[in-house]
């Protein structure tokens, strides 16, 4: 890893320890759904770990499970060591969907994890503007979100996890829903902004003990693998559902700062692409079948 | 000629005026006596008689506002039921709506009696709340009210049902306890909902408290078009009527004017910005 790795001593941002989560249908309790099984999966302080698996999967409910939002039917998750009961403090989401509140401006939405916290408006205010500059929505804080395009709405979904300054990111397939170029984009000022490219305004000495905890912990989850080799530190696989698993696990051994487009051609990355395809290509399939058989 | 008046963004007003003056003097045409040949009626008379007459019906009114000055005690009495009946009925439908939206379990129970206090004719009400808050504007408002909570209560429920789960996950993960997750998100997304009830029950308010006036009171303009109604003035009926539907316009104008207010956050087909 080129970065400083995670110290010894510190506890894992996320931990999940053999988390299985079966969902029960509502309308007819017989019917349940084992989404995932037998999980174990850990994402190190300051790592970025991506999740990759075939759709329907159940990798946004691992990241249910490590955002607190869903209690898992057997296992224990835990956060830095402490064991998660209710919502996940330490942790920012970003949603696959639109999850900006419709009535507030980008502006109101970027402040409104602050104003829950309690911050006095002038300096809530002062710190979104400062992000949304920072995600290069500089004048653009009195729009709403349906005034604003795909891209830009996720940029201020990020500044809005960004202002709270969280230990953990849970990022679910986020940038799904952008065309390519965009998404390129996006992918480096999330890879820069965590890099702490985003964080000039307080300079830390390189090596020092406040570098590994400043660095954010982010755990992606994608079915784009080209996103996450080129992103991550870490790339765990997941078998097709129903009951999926972890099948398999690589660590991107590519130097920092990557450009993901740059990236891509790397004969580094064209090996560990498919090494990676060969694990998750069977388990593809697996899974376009099984949709199949449920559509027929 | 026709390109000049043509139907289209400039002319709607000029449309809309020439409408109600066609209407008007087709109804001046068909009662005025002696204007037209008797073709319904044995007497000449008699179509004045059930349907009006427009120019007497404007004198009637012009009387009421300016000659005599006699109607604004009146109208403020039927204005000001309507709009307590408003705000009190719009209020507890909102909080009630919210309260039972977000308490799965209290509306478990109480499902069977909303849904029946909703299907009673609660108009028939109207008596029962003359017994008990006698002949006053209380009476009024009270049945003005249980017509307005219901719409208000049953859109607010759905509102707050209808919560994008996301925006509402978001919240929490964002950090917003139960207090700050109802003034921040379930507040605001009801009230897209509040605001298409709003409309409709600003109506209901109104027959509220002149169905209440109608059937026992001594003042309002319920009252005046039962004692109209009473000496088979139907010129005065008419006026009534004209008058109460002249300012039901006026409040759900006011309503238009505070939901674009208040919901401009609300896309709109086709917004652009001219540069």
């Amino acid at each position: 890893m080129a970065h400083d790795a995670p110290s010894t001593h510190m506890k894992p941002a996320i931990e999940l320890r053999d988390v299985a989560c079966t969902f029960i249908s509502k309308d007819d309790p017989g019917q349940r759904y084992t989404a995932v099984e037998q999980v174990n999966l850990t994402v190190g302080a300051g790592e970025f770990v991506s999740v990759v698996g075939p759709t329907g999967c159940g990798k946004s409910t691992l990241l249910n499970v490590a955002a607190g939002l869903l209690a898992p039917s057997q296992g224990t998750a835990h956060v830095f060591g402490e064991p998660l009961h209710d919502v996940n403090t330490r942790a920012g989401y970003m949603f696959q969907t639109e999850s900006l509140m419709p009535w507030r401006t980008a502006l109101q939405n970027v402040m409104a994890g602050l104003e829950f916290r309690d911050t006095p408006e002038p300096e809530a205010r002062a710190q979104a503007e400062d992000w949304l500059r920072r995600v290069g929505l500089g004048g653009f804080g009195d729009r709403y979100p349906h005034q604003l395009s795909g891209g830009m709405r996720k940029r201020t979904s990020l500044a809005q996890t960004l202002v709270l300054d969280p230990d953990i990111i849970l990022m679910d397939e986020p940038f799904s829903a952008l065309d390519i170029q965009t998404r390129q984009l996006m992918e480096n000022e999330v890879l820069a902004l965590w890099s702490g490219e985003g964080r000039r305004a307080t300079p830390s000495p390189k090596h020092s003990a406040s570098e590994g905890h400043q660095r954010k912990a982010i755990l992606f989850i994608t079915h784009d693998l080209d996103e996450a080799i080129a992103m991550s530190d870490r790339v765990v696989i997941m078998s097709a559902g129903p009951a999926a698993r972890v099948i398999g696990e690589f660590t991107i051994d590519m130097a920092r700062p990557r450009d993901v487009a740059e990236v891509k051609k790397t004969p580094r990355f064209l090996e560990l692409h498919a090494a990676i395809w060969a694990v998750l290509r069977e388990e593809v399939l697996k899974g376009y079948q099984q949709q199949l058989q449920k559509v027929a | 000629m026709w390109n000049l008046i043509k139907p289209r963004a400039a002319t709607l007003r000029l449309w809309q005026i020439g409408i109600l003056v066609l209407i008007f003097v087709f109804w001046h045409a068909m009662t005025k006596p002696g204007l037209l040949p008797n073709f319904m009626f044995d007497n000449d008379r008699q179509a004045a008689f059930f349907f009006g007459e427009p120019l007497k019906i404007f004198e009637r009114i012009w009387v009421w506002f300016v000659t005599d000055a006699d109607i604004y005690i009146h109208l403020y009495v039927t204005l000001a039921e309507t709009l307590m009946a408003f705000g009190i009925g719009a209020a507890s439908g909102l909080g009630a709506g919210l309260w039972l939206a977000l308490s799965p379990m209290a509306s478990a129970i109480l499902e069977p009696y909303i849904k029946a206090l909703n299907s009673m004719p609660r108009i028939i009400l109207a008596p029962i709340f003359a017994v008990w808050f006698g002949l006053g504007m209380a009476s009024k408002v009270a049945l003005g009210v249980t017509l307005v909570f219901f719409i208000v209560f049953f859109n607010v429920y759905q509102g707050v049902k209808e919560v994008s789960p996301v925006v509402l996950a978001n919240a929490r993960m964002l950090g917003a306890n139960k207090k700050q997750l109802l003034r921040y998100v379930y507040l605001p997304s009801a009230t897209s909902w509040v605001f298409s009830s709003l409309h409709t029950s600003v109506g209901l308010a109104f027959v509220g408290a002149v169905v209440g006036e109608y059937l026992g009171s001594s003042r309002g303009v319920g009252y005046l078009i039962l004692q109209a109604e009473g000496q088979f003035d139907i010129n005065t009926v008419m006026a009534g009527i004209l008058v109460l539907t002249c300012f039901a316009l006026v409040l759900d104008g006011a309503v238009s004017k505070i939901e674009k207010r208040l919901m401009k956050w609300q896309p709109k087909a086709g917004e652009t910005e001219k540069l």
